[in-house]
């Protein structure tokens, strides 16, 4: 029981902002989605399902227009294309942890991400489990902020503007705090430059695609020209 | 849309968005040696995907309303700031994240 209770002790502070934020954002969507003629049901399951903010926002809209699968599972991948390079990011980190290995995969959004590729629990506390609760937490806010959202629809009055700025601040500090200990910097520059970049050119819509694509261009000529190390 | 299509609808975004998540793991599985390219990419990736993260989610800021994008340039500012002396994440995230809302209820409304 301790072992479990020690993971917990490490990974619930570090999900406070994301609490903050999530059961904000996910009463927003769960209103949001509600205000269009869906039951407090859709945003159960679909938080719970989906569990990628941005696209259920996306999803709503999906629901709302014609049918067309083909279209929405393409969208879907371009939408969410930023995951592969989580992925690729966590390969050696999630290996040898089981069935826990599946669920991080499967509740990897970019908050979960962050804080378990950013943060090593303190010694003696399993890996595995902490970013399992962190993980698992964080869906919890989630999925309890958008069926709240659903239930309570627009009888919520609190001034929660520009709550959402807690995720934008949660990847600033670890942004600058992996930087602080980073020995190199080319690797942050590069991914702070190129979807500035691409930003600037294509707009807000459709910068990440090309952004990942040049990301990995930059990486994978580095690695011919024979850097080896970050 | 019917009940059903609905749910196609759905179960189609939650299959494109786990494609997105779990393809890593399945073209390189863990019993097997990474090749070196994909390890070299695992060690350099997490570094630009959090300053893509950054962009990603200050992109929707409009320079050309009102406020200009002041309330965001000062709370990335401040919270660049607060993490480079407090070095306290969680500090460093309330402060910052409280600043901007009193940037944006009362100073730019």
């Amino acid at each position: 029981m301790n072992k479990y209770r020690a993971a917990f002790q490490a990974a619930f502070p570090l999900t406070l902002p994301i609490c903050a934020a999530f059961l904000f954002l996910g009463l927003s969507y769960g209103f949001y989605i509600c205000s269009k003629g869906f039951s407090p049901w859709y945003p159960f399951f679909t938080s719970a399902l989906v569990f990628a903010g941005s696209m259920e926002f996306v999803l709503v809209t999906m629901l709302l227009g014609a049918f067309d699968p083909l279209y929405c599972f393409l969208m879907t991948l371009m939408v969410n294309s930023r995951h592969l390079f989580y992925g690729l990011s966590m390969l050696e980190k999630f290996k040898g942890l089981g069935w826990k290995k599946f669920y991080l995969i499967f509740g990897m959004c970019d908050e979960s991400f962050a804080i378990n590729c950013s943060t090593n629990p303190p010694p003696g506390v399993d890996k595995g489990w902490f970013m399992t609760f962190v993980t698992l937490l964080n869906q919890i806010y989630w999925v309890a902020g958008a069926t709240l959202g659903g239930l309570l629809g627009s009888s919520l009055q609190i001034n929660t503007k520009g709550l959402d700025f807690a995720l934008t601040a949660l990847f600033v500090a670890i942004f600058v705090s992996q930087w602080q200990s980073a020995e190199h910097h080319a690797p942050a520059v590069t991914g702070v430059a190129i979807p500035l970049a691409c930003l600037l050119l294509l707009g807000p819509r459709s910068f990440i695609p090309p952004s990942m694509l040049l990301i990995i261009s930059v990486f994978i000529f580095a690695y011919y020209k024979g850097v080896r190390q970050p | 849309m019917t009940f059903a299509e609905q749910l196609i609808t759905i179960a189609v975004v939650v299959a494109g968005t786990m494609l997105t998540r779990f393809i890593p793991f399945l073209l390189f599985p863990a019993d097997k040696p990474t090749p070196p390219l994909v390890a070299f990419l695992g060690k350099v990736l997490p570094a630009a995907v959090m300053g893509m993260l950054v962009v990603y989610s200050l992109k929707d800021i409009d320079f050309t309303a009102p406020a200009h994008g002041l309330p965001e340039t000062v709370a990335v500012a401040l919270t660049v700031l607060l993490q480079l002396t407090l070095k306290n994440l969680l500090a460093t995230i309330a402060v910052g994240t409280i600043a901007y809302m009193l940037l944006v209820q009362y100073v730019f409304m």
